[in-house]
């Protein structure tokens, strides 16, 4: 054990009372006791998990919240410089987490590194495309993701309830780059919004999705990607995924400290077990979504039959082909939600 | 001391626990949340801004006001068909049933209300869904199978479930009180069955359907979960907006603003339903 997890583990045996409990505002694929379990045991800790989803709720939980209420919070990659405008986030000890073996093209540096610091780690990403039931519809057919808005599929697809993803899918279909929406954008992404949710069956969050989907529902899932499918395919293997020929939208999501927490060194340790092998095999694994672990040396854990959902050996490809969530600033955020109100009330 | 002026003491001190609870519970937390309605969600946090913007911009919002609306349609659909199912219901518990079955009748009637409204809403996208209960017994009888979840259908078949038997439980309670010599004094001076319930039982049990009627509306209006589950997203409802508004906006005064909106629903709607909540002399 290095110094400084001795001393933790020395700090922890001493005064009991001060460091019984560690609280994470978390995504629901953090709740799963594959990933948790071990860490508690190791540090002899209680993990208190809150589940949200999208960074609106998380920002509305951590401003009903005292400072200290929470020490670990997990959080859209590209909502990181939100957090640390707000002063949510305190900066990580880089030397002691593996950006050695992260894939590159997922580490945003331009998003996690701010003013010299670094205030968050990715760990883990996936795409937000398309989800089909491979027995009712074609990959050839949902090629050119216009069709999806065209009235060919009406009442056989589901959407994602994600403004950020959907609104970016939807963008990139259009042929407008995630990264470069402006307010001027939103017209046309409303337009073909609106069609979409005209040919849609249902409009739901993660589990809802999921189970559009995997119960044959629906056909197709707009916005759905490995993290739908993959821990759904030894039991139907008739669920795919695919990227349209415009592209698709990638998500990334990051794990960080509160700045506020009074048991940052547990947090740290917290974040580092998330970011080990194993934990990044459990994370990539959960039982709620799975989706690929930011870390690599993952997939000396990771069993063959897990990489081939996860598309493991693809994932160079696939990165080439999708552009991140789109990162609104707080004036363009606000247009979209309101869009996606509209979109849900039609 | 007199004795009217000991009475209007015990009268006070016996209403007094029930005030203090109300203005406790009730009273000072929808006067904050109203006050709450008036300040403005700004980038640098909640501005006690003092304006009636947000309600400005519910009312600009066509999305806002078709939220509104929509609630407006799901909860007087789910009224008007849970009164229609509830009455016969009641009466067959209160009339038809033996006196030693009417403790079981009842005890089945409310049996939905030992559910959780989660799993209860969840059953029923289970009961309605494409590949669902409900279409495997239509196809197993021939018949085309239905495309209900995920729809207003969905919603206003779960709401209804729970308060017709919410309905029956007030209406019953108005017609087991009915003195069966009306009914025989109606008969004796000509009156039909259909002249006696439009003349003597309906006026008689109005007060049971009023207060029903009234609870229905107010529980259904401000629901969030039933459309959350059975709607699955078609339609969006004022209570889904409220949420919208708390969950991704962190946008607390919009949402009181939305809440004081379905405050004054219900209002209406008591005021609407008090006449006949009176019993007739």
């Amino acid at each position: 054990m290095k110094p400084a997890a001795t001393a933790l583990a020395l700090i922890l045996t001493a005064a009991p009372a001060l460091a019984q409990e560690l609280n994470a505002l978390v995504w629901c694929d953090h709740t799963d006791p594959a990933l948790i379990e071990p860490f508690e045991k190791k540090w002899g800790v209680k993990v208190n998990l809150k589940e949200y989803e999208g960074t609106g709720a998380a920002l509305s939980i951590i401003e009903q919240s005292r400072p200290g209420d929470w020490d670990v919070l997990v959080i859209d990659g590209i909502d990181v410089p939100r957090a640390v405008a707000a002063g949510i986030l305190a900066p990580l000890p880089v030397d002691r987490l593996p950006y050695d073996t992260l894939f590159p093209e997922v580490v945003m540096a331009e998003t996690h590194v701010i003013d010299g610091q670094t205030w968050a780690i990715t760990e883990k990403f996936g795409y937000n495309t398309v989800s089909f039931d491979k027995s009712k519809v074609s990959a050839a057919d949902l090629a050119d993701m216009t069709r999806l808005w065209s009235g060919d599929f009406a009442g056989r697809l589901a959407v994602y309830d994600y403004y950020l993803p959907v609104m970016g899918l939807v963008a990139v279909g259009l042929g407008l780059k995630t990264a470069d929406l402006t307010a001027a954008d939103l017209p046309a992404i409303e337009e073909a919004l609106l069609k979409l949710k005209d040919s849609a069956a249902s409009v739901g969050e993660v589990v809802a999705s999921q189970t559009a989907i995997a119960t044959g529902a629906v056909d197709i899932l707009v916005g759905g990607g490995e993290w739908v499918t993959a821990g759904l395919v030894s039991e139907n293997p008739n669920l795919d995924w695919m990227i349209p020929e415009q592209g698709a939208v990638r998500w990334s999501q990051s794990i960080g400290v509160f700045a506020a927490s009074g048991r940052k060194d547990l947090a740290v340790e917290f974040v580092r077990h998330v970011l080990s092998p194993e934990g990044q095999a459990a994370l990539a694994t959960s039982s709620c979504y799975w989706a690929m672990p930011a870390n690599r040396a993952a997939g000396e854990v990771l069993t063959a039959d897990q990489k081939a959902a996860l598309r493991w050996d693809e994932q160079a490809e696939y990165l080439k082909r999708a552009q991140l969530y789109p990162a609104p600033d707080a004036a363009l955020d606000a247009a979209m939600q309101d869009v996606w109100t509209r979109f849900l009330a039609r | 001391m007199s004795l009217d002026a000991a009475e209007a003491r015990r009268a006070w001190a016996l209403t007094l626990p029930a005030v203090v609870w109300t203005v406790a519970f009730f009273v000072v937390p929808f006067m904050a949340m109203a006050a709450l309605s008036l300040w403005q969600r700004t980038a640098a946090g909640l501005v006690p801004a003092w304006t009636l913007e947000n309600y400005r911009a519910i009312l600009g919002e066509p999305a806002a006001v078709r939220a509104i609306l929509n609630s407006i349609e799901i909860t007087l659909t789910v009224t008007a068909l849970s009164v229609v199912l509830a009455f016969p219901l009641a009466w067959i518990i209160a009339e038809e049933v033996p006196p030693r079955w009417r403790r079981l009748a009842l005890a089945l009637a409310v049996l939905p209300f030992w559910t959780s409204y989660v799993v209860r809403s969840y059953a029923w996208s289970l009961m309605l869904a494409r590949q669902g209960v409900l279409n495997g017994w239509l196809e197993g009888i021939g018949l085309p199978a239905l495309d209900l979840a995920n729809s207003r259908a969905a919603t206003v078949i779960g709401f209804t479930h729970f308060f017709t038997m919410l309905l029956t439980l007030t209406i019953y309670a108005s017609l087991t009180q009915l003195p069966p010599n009306l009914r025989r004094a109606a008969a004796d001076l000509g009156a039909g069955p259909v002249a006696t319930f439009h003349h003597v039982i309906l006026p008689l049990t109005a007060p049971g359907i009023a207060v029903g009627a009234f609870l229905t509306f107010a529980l259904c209006v401000g629901d969030y979960v039933t459309p959350q589950i059975l709607g699955g997203g078609r339609d969006l409802a004022a209570a889904q907006l409220v949420m919208l508004n708390l969950g991704r906006r962190a946008d607390i005064p919009m949402a009181a603003a939305l809440s004081v909106c379905l405050m004054l629903l219900v209002t209406l709607a008591y005021l609407l339903l008090a006449r006949f909540m009176r019993a007739p002399r």
